[in-house]
């Protein structure tokens, strides 16, 4: 597959999930606002954007329905949800031969949708129903995708893109609330962590998977065990680099055999092992900010490291090799 | 449906169906229609006039949902439109067709043997058949082609040639487009669609068919490999998402099951083209480039390019890697070069062109120059560089202003205009709002030369669907029609 094909795909995936991501904490923190008991409208929205990991020339300006408006639609922030969409979907159009018609349509659709003009004035009243329509459409696409398209290399880099954009999200998302769940408790009023923990999981759309395990009984330490170490629920951050490395696997397998992808093989099966094989009470002996901003920094690596492997390649190395 | 209302609509089509002196596909004279074009209109006057517009809408659903689009430059960046597309196919006959084919095989065999002979001897200039000046001053000729061989001594392996019908009914040419001719998709597309939609008319006649075209352009393609590559790897080089052919790009890359590269795809390595994959390099053997020469490489042409491959140039004189077509032809489709070309078939074939021009003035002549200049409300005068129905002037159409303006440009540039007299392209009968109504057409054949030359027997058959134009580029308003050449 051409070096650029996958470049395309991985960042058409990403790009949608960030997106997805972004309108899934815009949309869980509107509602939780509503309770206007806990922690101050500021401390909310700063944490905010603290998980979407302090997007750049992007402030705090006192009013929550104008940062949404903003981190919606705004399209000099290239953080924006609009502005995620129209980079996945540009990023499909360079590759439309190679994703299936079904894909195409869904996602252009959507792109069509979200930039119809006016399309800011048309939502004003009703941002909730807006977000849940694209996190609707995200949903069908990656359906789409996984019915339409044969599951070769192609798939495979959208499956590497999707995941490791989620780990780095949901290990952000935890940084950010770190310090409320872990560091000063006491930040949060009484009587309403109850709401803020919701508020985590709901964030991660973990909510019910976590009462399935756990009951409805929320503690720091279960939702932090749940997001990072469950096996089976695929916002979790061991599912996703799961996930994220039987991809890569497959796509060493189709490219030239393992020898080739050895370090990137290493880097994220080192991962993976943290992720299998810690308890939970490794990961806060080990300190939880130390871990989750460790768990960013691996995912950086793994990155740029595909990128040398797949796409970025030097023609000395390629041709040496 | 009822008798009467079917002959309503023939009698419709003939009383409103107004004919000029430009010749008319379908009627040979008020009220008697050509004998071929009969079973079309008895087809179409028993559908119900509700039908036909129920097809039309089906045949543009099935290309907006293709994604058979071309980008409009000029506007915002990438807006994409479908390509208009006419219910009624134009049919040829195969009396008529055996003469245009001749008449391509001999033109595209010639213009080949000029472009050799220039790029190499030169006889055709020391004999002074065809004036060195104007080899010498084309922006299309380049230099740098001079001395090298290419595989099979082929330059040209894929034309779409230009033709339009005079008023006596006889196909002349208009353009010969030698370098990256487009539309064939479109071609291919047209014709799928239309036996779809209507699978019984398309059954009464005896088409021939097309869709072999992608298969002969692979073999085309194989056939000027390098030597010693016997399984070439054939991709196609695209400028990208954002060139109005992108869709055909594409869409021609898939039928042919090759790759689909960008210039930042391939880098060159000891005069060894590569495409870069997930696998490492892969080296590459044929490229059908849809780039123009001037981008395709930053070291031998424009340096400013994005499009193109450093290196690919040098790649090419070593003979490693074939370029479908070769650098330099362009300059055998020079407009001016054009008035050249029934001197250069007699030349080298020693026969007489089978196919006419239409007359040219060469502007830098002073006394053609001089009639132009006095005439340009009659003539159409266009930009020898240009192509797409860009940079033309066409006479009877203009305003005092803008023949003031092409007179500048003429005095000060001759070399850069030619003018022909405004020629009244036959006219076809297309369906607007629901009645039929002639429009100009012209028809654009392709041919491809490998082991030998072949040229599909259908093509590309362009509309002015704008009342009274002559202008049938797509990126000016024009649309098409399926092609049908009748074996038989």
């Amino acid at each position: 597959m051409l070096s650029r094909v996958a470049d395309s795909l991985y960042w058409m995936s990403r790009y949608l999930e960030r997106a997805e991501h972004t309108t899934r904490l815009l949309d869980v923190n509107l509602n939780l606002m509503l309770d206007e008991s806990s922690p101050s409208s500021e401390h909310r929205w700063l944490r905010v954007l603290h998980a979407l990991g302090h997007p750049r020339e992007l402030t705090w300006g006192g009013d929550p329905y104008t940062l949404t408006r903003t981190l919606t639609f705004d399209l000099t922030h290239k953080a924006s949800i609009v502005a995620c969409i129209i980079s996945a979907r540009e990023n499909s159009r360079h590759v439309r031969e190679q994703i299936s018609t079904e894909m195409w349509q869904r996602l252009n659709s959507l792109y069509l949708d979200v930039t119809r003009p006016n399309i800011e004035i048309e939502t004003e009243g009703d941002a909730t129903e807006f977000l849940q329509t694209i996190t609707e459409a995200i949903h069908q696409f990656q359906g789409i995708t996984d019915s339409t398209m044969s599951h070769g290399e192609g798939w495979q880099f959208i499956q590497v893109g999707r995941n490791i954009e989620r780990a780095a999200a949901t290990a952000m998302l935890l940084e950010a609330y770190h310090e409320d769940l872990w560091t000063h408790p006491e930040g949060i009023p009484e009587g309403t962590e109850y709401l803020e923990w919701m508020g985590l999981l709901r964030s991660a759309t973990a909510f019910e998977a976590y009462c399935k395990v756990y009951t409805a009984d929320l503690s720091p330490d279960r939702i932090l065990e749940f997001l990072l170490l469950d096996a089976q629920f695929p916002h979790s951050l061991r599912f996703a680099i799961d996930a994220m490395q039987h991809a890569l696997e497959a796509i060493q397998v189709e490219s030239g055999g393992m020898s080739r992808a050895e370090p990137l093989h290493r880097l994220g099966g080192r991962l993976q092992a943290m992720l299998s094989f810690s308890s939970i009470d490794d990961v806060l002996d080990q300190g939880v900010i130390a871990v989750v901003r460790n768990i960013q920094q691996q995912c950086r690596s793994i990155h740029s490291t595909i990128y040398e492997l797949y796409v970025d390649y030097s023609i000395q190395t390629a041709l040496a090799g | 449906m009822p008798q009467n209302q079917s002959q309503q609509f023939a009698q419709m089509a003939m009383n409103n169906y107004l004919l000029d002196h430009a010749y008319d596909e379908m009627f040979a004279a008020p009220g008697e229609i050509h004998r071929h074009y009969e079973p079309l209109l008895s087809h179409f006057s028993s559908l119900p006039a509700d039908e036909l517009q129920r097809r039309k809408q089906a045949a543009d659903l099935s290309f907006l949902n293709q994604g058979i689009t071309f980008t409009v430059y000029g506007r915002n960046e990438g807006t994409e439109k479908i390509f208009p597309y006419d219910l009624l196919p134009r049919i040829i006959t195969a009396a008529e067709w055996a003469k245009v084919e001749h008449g391509l095989m001999q033109r595209i065999t010639a213009l080949n043997l000029f472009l050799k002979d220039i790029y190499n001897e030169g006889r055709i200039l020391k004999e002074g058949i065809v004036p060195r000046e104007v080899v010498y001053s084309c922006k299309q000729y380049r230099r740098q082609m001079i001395g090298l061989q290419v595989p099979r001594n082929i330059y040209i392996a894929i034309c779409g040639t230009d033709l339009i019908r005079l008023e006596n009914g006889e196909f002349v040419v208009l353009e010969d487009n030698l370098r990256v001719p487009s539309g064939v998709s479109y071609m291919l597309t047209n014709r799928r669609v239309m036996k779809r939609i209507f699978p019984q008319l398309f059954r009464r006649y005896n088409v021939r068919p097309i869709e072999q075209y992608t298969q002969l352009l692979l073999g085309t393609l194989r056939s000027l490999a390098p030597e010693g590559r016997p399984e070439p790897n054939i991709v196609l080089l695209s400028p990208g998402v954002f060139n109005s052919a992108y869709f055909e790009h594409a869409y021609l890359a898939r039928q042919m099951g090759i790759e689909l590269v960008e210039g930042r795809d391939l880098v060159v390595h000891d005069n060894v083209v590569y495409m870069r994959t997930t696998n490492g390099l892969r080296r590459v053997d044929v490229i059908y480039r849809r780039v123009d020469d001037d981008f395709i490489d930053p070291l031998a042409f424009r340096p400013d390019t994005i499009l193109g491959v450093a290196g690919l140039f040098n790649a090419y004189r070593a003979g490693n890697v074939t370029l479908a077509n070769a650098f330099g032809t362009g300059v055998a489709d020079d407009k001016a070069l054009y008035a050249y070309v029934p001197d250069i078939i007699k030349y080298y074939l020693s026969e007489e062109p089978v196919l006419k021009n239409v007359e040219t003035y060469l502007l830098t002549r002073p006394s053609e120059r001089q009639h132009v200049l006095q005439n340009l409300d009659k003539l159409v005068v266009k930009a020898v560089g240009e192509s797409g129905g860009y940079g033309m002037l066409i006479g009877p159409q203009s305003t005092a202003a803008q023949r003031e303006e092409f007179a500048r440009k003429i005095e000060a540039d001759p070399r850069n205009y030619i003018a022909q007299p405004t020629i009244s392209f036959s006219r076809a009968p297309c369906l607007i709002d629901d009645a039929l109504e002639p429009r100009h057409v012209d028809l654009r054949p392709y041919v491809l030369y490998g082991d030998k030359v072949t040229v599909v027997p259908g093509g590309l058959t362009r509309v002015a669907l704008t009342r009274g134009s002559l202008v049938v580029n797509s990126s000016q308003g024009g649309g098409s029609k399926d092609t049908w050449v009748l074996s038989q």
